[in-house]
């Protein structure tokens, strides 16, 4: 779940709100005004994301032609070099087998998010409290999440502490291994981005009418019946977009990986190796083209669930 | 639907333009020469440095002080920056990269002319300097460190001594021996790799040299196989093989912790660490302050003889320079001359002074007891080993590859190791041949 992927959401959101058409007939110069002012609002936020967006994007589409280092003067039009080694090496491919330990992950995620939004939506005692309690992973920073679960994981740290408190004594180092690094990883992200998508499902859930369920009631439904055919309809789009933000988050995972193990152990991802292409052994250009195949891959992978999933409206009555 | 084209064109607009940004003007060949009269100097300079720490505690404050007493009218301002290599890479993109600074290891040394300011000709600076050639580009001079480091062990003499070694091993196997001593006789980790914390693995390039006791390793390294059958990577890789194999490390090496390292051996629940003269002085600090003895703190060379003695590659640390763009430039040269002969920076960090004949730190005793042949390798070919080290991925000085020896060497990696070097060498001669030469 990319940063970026959610401000642009908000920047369109922002738009589209502003440059809302304004009803009635109006004279010459008034009108003229009217097509103008949207425009003028927009002024800044256009700004920011053609600065911020698409420029960065442009430049880097740019040096993934060449064979910059990072810093010197000089750079070489290389063509389609860096592009040639990129699908010729297999090893720069191999590292997406990383991703399927975080794509599992998403999978258990997303229903854990659906079962707790679903209990909370509900009238239950201190819901407010465990709706805060399930957020609250969202808001802390990346970094210090790192730094707080290489306390957990740690030999005698707070797992296996925990652990013994139930009687169960591990021995078992949780990096240690590629297999078991990978899901602890995966078992980290799993806690910090569940509460977004569950805020997703609760605000999707509680848009659904009240009514909906009495009538429900009355008909005899129970609570697995209202799910499936109130709940789940009413949130499809929702659950379409957690999809889409959970696949493209699983290719491009970072934060977690690179500062627990900086991608030792064989937990290294396709953005750690671009990473390190481009700042450890400056290969700059080679760095942009991988950063360019990335985001053709989201693409492509966001086009064909879309196709897949078409968008239809929700239609509750 | 006209509005639409209208952003189309726009956004376009703003790609086309920035597409063209990328290279700048170059001027080249600048000199900063030394002023004959300390109190006409004058001006503000900036000077970047990696040391956090001191510019936080104002002990760079202290030295400027000291500074101002020889030339009165330069003030310095300091700016230190934590991920030191990665931010001034992104600044060096400008102009704007301070007055004084230390040479990120990224910068190409053909391309130094372009982005520092010479200090002299190495023929003249030689005579007074150590390390010159590090920074030596056309006959030119481009920088200076002003410390000399080490690479070494840092041990702890209670717990070795404890153990029953008190003298320093001759070979790897001897080393090997003295660690199963410990781990058997002691409650300390013979051996710790700080795995997690990545640098300290990249250390063990500095074995470079201290192997064969060859001042031209460097070039061997640029010409040959590092990996081939008694060569110096190798034989220092084939050490923190084995450590690791026979299981002399810390328990989970994934989750290891530096600075808690540091009070930790000064306690002797670690024995032994891999790193170089610059770190004792923090050993000793954390030792202070966990209240043991920093005496405790021992420094041995790498465990391999020439001749029946031992030696130790004196190297630079990072070299300081002065911006070609730097509008004062006599008062930048001025900071770097008297922070390299006179700050006394050296003596403060224990560290050796980069004059020729100035006397080794008092720690370093042992090693002047004990006859061991210090060494400065030629760095002519330095440039080149980067050049085959980025061009290859397999990174000598980066963390990864030995990550990958480690995890190699406790099962957690499948493979065979001399397979692992027969890759390396493989690789690295591979981007010799193309590079050519």
């Amino acid at each position: 779940m990319t940063d970026t992927t959610e401000k642009a959401a908000v920047k369109a959101a922002a738009g589209a709100a502003l440059a809302a058409p304004a009803p009635a007939p109006a004279p010459r110069r008034a009108r003229v005004w009217r097509g103008v002012t949207p425009w003028l609002f927009l002024i800044a936020p256009l700004a920011l994301l053609i600065t911020f967006t698409y420029a960065p994007i442009a430049n880097m589409i740019a040096y993934s032609f060449t064979d910059w280092d990072g810093v010197s003067p000089e750079l070489r039009y290389t063509g389609a070099e860096n592009y040639t080694e990129i699908f010729t090496r297999e090893d720069l491919f191999r590292v997406f087998f990383v991703s399927g330990y975080y794509l599992a992950a998403s999978a258990v995620q997303i229903v854990a998010a659906l079962y707790f939004a679903t209990i909370l939506s509900f009238n239950v005692r201190f819901r407010n409290f465990f709706k805060g309690v399930l957020f609250f992973p969202y808001l802390i920073n990346g970094v210090a999440i790192g730094f707080v679960f290489l306390y957990f994981f740690q030999d005698g740290g707070t797992l296996d502490s925990v652990l013994s408190l139930f009687g169960y004594h591990t021995d078992h180092a949780w990096l240690g291994t590629p297999v078991s690094a990978n899901t602890s990883l995966a078992g980290v992200s799993i806690w910090r981005y569940m509460g977004l998508n569950f805020v997703l499902f609760l605000g999707a859930i509680q848009s659904i009418p009240g009514e909906l369920y009495e009538a429900a009631e009355l008909d005899g439904a129970n609570r697995w019946h209202q799910f499936r055919y109130i709940i789940a309809p009413g949130i499809k789009p929702v659950l379409t977009l957690t999809v889409i933000l959970s696949i493209s988050g699983s290719l491009s995972v970072f934060e977690v990986p690179y500062i627990m193990t900086g991608g030792a152990t064989g937990t290294e991802t396709f953005v750690i190796q671009t990473l390190n292409l481009a700042f450890r052994f400056n290969k700059t250009g080679l760095a942009s083209a991988a950063a360019v195949v990335l985001l053709l891959i989201i693409l492509v992978v966001t086009w064909v669930q879309r196709r897949l999933v078409p968008d239809d409206k929700v239609d509750l009555t | 639907m006209n509005r639409r084209r209208t952003v189309l064109a726009l956004a376009t607009g703003a790609l086309m333009l920035s597409a063209c940004t990328g290279t700048g003007g170059t001027s080249k060949g600048a000199d900063a020469k030394a002023a004959d009269d300390p109190s006409k100097v004058s001006g503000t300079i900036k000077v970047l440095t990696q040391r956090t720490d001191l510019v936080a505690d104002g002990t760079m404050k202290k030295y400027a002080a000291e500074f101002n007493k020889t030339y009165p009218k330069v003030k310095v301002e300091f700016e230190a920056l934590t991920n030191y290599e990665t931010e001034v890479k992104i600044r060096m993109n400008t102009e704007n990269y301070g007055d004084v600074l230390l040479i990120p290891a990224v910068i190409k040394k053909d391309d130094y002319p372009r982005f520092f300011a010479s200090l002299g000709t190495e023929a003249e600076r030689s005579k007074k300097y150590l390390f010159t050639d590090y920074t030596t580009v056309d006959g030119k001079v481009y920088g200076q460190s002003p410390i000399g480091v080490i690479p070494g062990f840092l041990y702890n003499k209670k717990v070795w001594e404890e153990a029953g070694v008190t003298q320093w091993p001759t070979t790897p196997a001897e080393f090997i021996t003295a660690l199963k001593a410990i781990k058997s006789k002691t409650d300390a980790v013979p051996y710790y790799t700080n795995f997690a914390a990545q640098w300290p693995l990249s250390q063990w390039t500095s074995v470079n040299g201290s192997v064969s006791c060859d001042t031209q390793a460097t070039a061997k390294l640029a010409e040959g196989d590092p990996w081939a059958e008694g060569a110096d990577l190798r034989v220092g890789d084939q050490l923190l093989h084995d450590i690791v194999h026979e299981k002399l490390i810390e328990k989970d090496p994934t989750t290891t912790n530096w600075e808690e390292s540091k009070p930790r051996l000064a306690k002797g629940e670690l024995a032994t660490q891999w790193l170089g003269t610059w770190a004792i002085i923090q050993f000793q600090d954390a030792a202070r302050k966990a209240g043991v003895n920093p005496g405790d703190i021992g420094f041995m060379p790498f465990p391999a003889q020439k001749d029946g003695k031992f030696c130790a590659v004196v190297g630079p640390d990072y070299n300081q320079a002065v911006n070609v763009h730097s509008k004062n430039k006599p008062a930048a040269r001025a900071w770097i001359d008297w922070f390299t002969e006179k700050s006394g920076y050296d003596k403060d960090n224990l560290a050796i002074s980069p004059l020729k004949g100035a006397p080794l730190p008092e720690v370093l005793k042992p090693y002047e007891d004990k006859g061991v042949k210090l060494l400065e390798i030629d760095d002519a070919q330095g440039a080149r080993v980067k050049q085959i080290d980025n061009q290859s991925e397999i990174g000598i000085y980066a963390p990864e590859y030995r990550q990958n020896l480690v995890d190699l060497a406790r099962g957690a990696k499948k493979g065979d190791l001399d397979d692992f070097f027969a890759d390396l060498s493989k690789r690295w001669t591979e981007t010799q041949a193309t590079l050519g030469s």
